[in-house]
């Protein structure tokens, strides 16, 4: 039971505001797809427009194949979480979960019954006659998926269902809801911000930027390939340098900076206009005692560490004032050096990435 | 009490609190004391008030009791005022939703205006305004013969359908707000869910907007309610021969019979049974006075 959904060249005006820009990309049957990008980019919208409240300013949204134009929302076969839930206060938890099967005229024990069995699902046995008010957020959270399921979606839009809850739960709900969508085979659309869950949960993420879409790609290539500058800072850390290219050969390049030269890897050859820069993320730099003789060094002075658990960060200050971060494990495997103490940053060319800046997205 | 001496001192504060006193004991509470007071004593030709005959009685109140035109009067008063509540309803749900779900932004204040314009103008211009409008050969007539919509003209101006027409116009707005506050606070995207869960226009109403504007809706009956009940210049002014208002009954009392200890009596009952009335059919609907200050 699911669909595939395809956006044509789909666009969203607002006025004079365009808030999504020709967006083209195929989701499918099945699939944990993510829209991920900062507030405001349209992803928002693109939801409301796969689910029906929003009618594009042009291009095709078809669903399982079929043009959705001028359907309305209940009569597509996708189901919308919203971001507060909107669960009905005055219902009880299966009044809400069957309210779809009531809406079809449903009979009442029918309808308890099959409230009872999504109610099983979600993990929220015997929850039926409860109100909303008496769950935790968790649980809401779980009716809200219930409710969905209930009208046996194709599709199922998530916007952002999980940004209210508080991180534990928000990370064991990551794990859950990739376990329902496994279990249901349904298309699940997510919508978020937040780059630790596009990533942990979905099969491919689409990152997004003023309405267009910069990258669609599995969790890993969105991280370790991204394909312009705003990928490559929105989605982790980034030590950034601005900088031109010396020379280039097919997949890397030098790459001259004000603090020294660089190689690293360049894909695609930039048109001539747009402005490069070097991203070398912070887990893949180290810092040693002597220059390093392949070269991508940078004498610095150990600044600040700061400890965060899992892993260590240590920011590191070039002789022009530019501060740098390493990722360390806190595992002992590497030496912490001490605040004050010279040392060299240093990173594997295949490690760093020369891409274009954001202008990729700039907005006419 | 402290805060207010802080902010305005000794002169101020006592101004206000003197100001506000006599406001509430001398302009409400005391006519109320002396009419209850007067309730139940008998009215007696001049020169027997405080003498012997003068005590304190219920038959000022058993009077209404005993007679059946008064009772009737009284039923059917609050029979109508229920049709002018349910009325406006009728009338105010469809703009209070569209007012408050609909509308953007940018018009809801010229709405709102517009609205509200007709209220400033004084109950008893819009009900002489009403009586042309309704008068058998008024404007209404005119336009309904001229449009060929009807072939003689309706005399509207007979039994209580003008009175209701004139009370749903002059209260309606008591039943608009509350409405509105309360369809406004109801999260969208509950409208969207639910027709996003394949609910029909009209089921999103019923299962959803309506449940949760029910406080707003009965604050809205009560008002319209209580007012038009109360209401003397309305049914006085576009009531015909064969509409009675019990207003009219009291007003008879105080006016006409100069017998103010009845007319006081009959106020009194008038407020009774309309509260019981009311908590009545509060009970019934399962709405609770809490609900209502909301």
């Amino acid at each position: 039971m699911s669909a595939t959904v395809e956006l044509d060249r789909v666009s969203a005006d607002f006025g004079s505001f365009r808030a999504v820009d020709k967006v083209s990309v195929t989701i499918g049957a099945g699939e944990f797809f993510s829209f991920l990008g900062p507030s405001g980019c349209g992803k928002t919208t693109i939801l409301r427009m796969v689910s029906g409240f929003i009618a594009p300013s042009e291009g095709h949204i078809r669903i399982g194949g079929e043009d959705m134009d001028g359907i309305r929302p209940n009569k597509r076969p996708t189901v919308l979480i919203f971001q507060n839930l909107a669960l009905f206060p005055l219902m009880s938890v299966w009044e809400n979960v069957s309210f779809s099967l009531e809406m079809r005229g449903v009979d009442k024990a029918a309808r308890r019954a099959r409230a009872e069995e999504l109610l099983k699902i979600v993990d929220l046995p015997g929850a039926g006659d409860k109100m909303i008010s008496q769950l935790s957020g968790g649980q809401k959270q779980r009716v809200a998926i219930a409710r969905a399921l209930a009208v046996e979606p194709k599709v199922m839009l998530l916007d952002e269902p999980l940004s209210a809850l508080d991180l534990k739960l928000r990370q064991h709900m990551r794990a859950e809801l990739r376990a329902i969508q496994k279990r249901t085979n349904v298309t699940f659309i997510y919508i978020t911000h937040d780059q630790g869950e596009a990533l942990a949960m979905s099969d491919r993420v689409a990152v997004m930027s003023q309405g267009r879409l910069q990258q669609v790609a599995k969790p890993e290539d969105i991280y370790n390939n991204p394909s312009n500058g705003f990928v490559a800072s929105f989605v982790g850390e980034n030590n950034v340098f601005d900088g031109r290219i010396l020379a280039s050969q097919t997949t890397s390049a030098r790459f001259e900076t004000d603090i020294g030269i660089f190689e690293a890897v360049l894909h695609a050859p930039p048109s001539s206009d747009a402005k490069l820069r070097l991203y070398v993320r912070p887990e893949h730099a180290r810092l040693v005692s002597t220059a390093p003789e392949a070269g991508n060094a940078i004498a610095v002075t150990i600044s600040d560490i700061s400890f965060e658990g899992n892993f260590i960060n240590i920011h590191a200050t070039t002789d022009q004032g530019r501060v740098l971060t390493v990722e360390t494990r806190n595992d002992g495997s590497s030496d912490i050096p001490e605040t004050g103490s010279r040392r060299y940053f240093t990173f594997d060319a295949q490690r760093a990435r020369i891409l274009a800046d954001e202008t990729q997205a700039a907005h006419s | 009490m402290k805060e207010l001496l802080r902010r305005y001192g000794l002169t101020l504060t006592i101004s206000f609190i003197v100001i506000v006193a006599f406001w509430l004991l001398v302009l409400v509470i005391l006519p109320y004391i002396y009419l209850f007071e007067a309730s139940f004593r008998l009215y007696l030709p001049i020169d027997q008030v405080n003498g012997p005959n003068d005590v304190y009685t219920l038959s000022n109140y058993s009077t209404f009791f005993v007679t059946p035109i008064h009772r009737w009067v009284f039923l059917l008063t609050i029979v109508y005022s229920s049709a002018v509540a349910a009325i406006s309803f009728v009338v105010a749900y469809p703009l209070a939703y569209y007012l408050s779900k609909v509308a953007t932004n940018k018009i809801v204040p010229t709405l709102f205006l517009i609205i509200m314009i007709p209220l400033w103008v004084s109950e008893i211009l819009r009900s002489f305004a009403w009586f042309i409008i309704l008068s058998l050969k008024g404007p209404l007539n005119f336009a309904l013969v001229g449009l060929d919509i009807i072939e003689e003209p309706i005399r509207w101006i007979s039994g209580f359908q003008s009175v209701i027409i004139g009370l749903v116009y002059t209260y309606v707005l008591f039943m608009l707000f509350p409405l509105y506050n309360a369809i406004q606070s109801l999260d969208t995207n509950q409208i969207e869910a639910a027709g996003d869960l394949g609910a029909p226009w009209w089921k999103i109403h019923w299962r959803v907007i309506l449940p949760h504007a029910k406080p707003g809706i009965a604050s809205g009956s009560v008002m319209v309610f209580m007012l038009s009940a109360g209401s003397i210049l309305v049914p006085s002014l576009l009531g015909s021969t064969n509409s009675r208002w019990f207003t009219e009954i009291i007003q008879q009392w105080m006016f006409e019979s100069q017998d103010w200890n009845t007319g006081s009596a009959y106020a009194f009952l008038l407020l009774l049974l309309c509260t019981g009335f009311v908590s009545l059919v509060m009970r019934l609907f399962r709405v609770s006075l809490s609900d209502i200050a909301r």
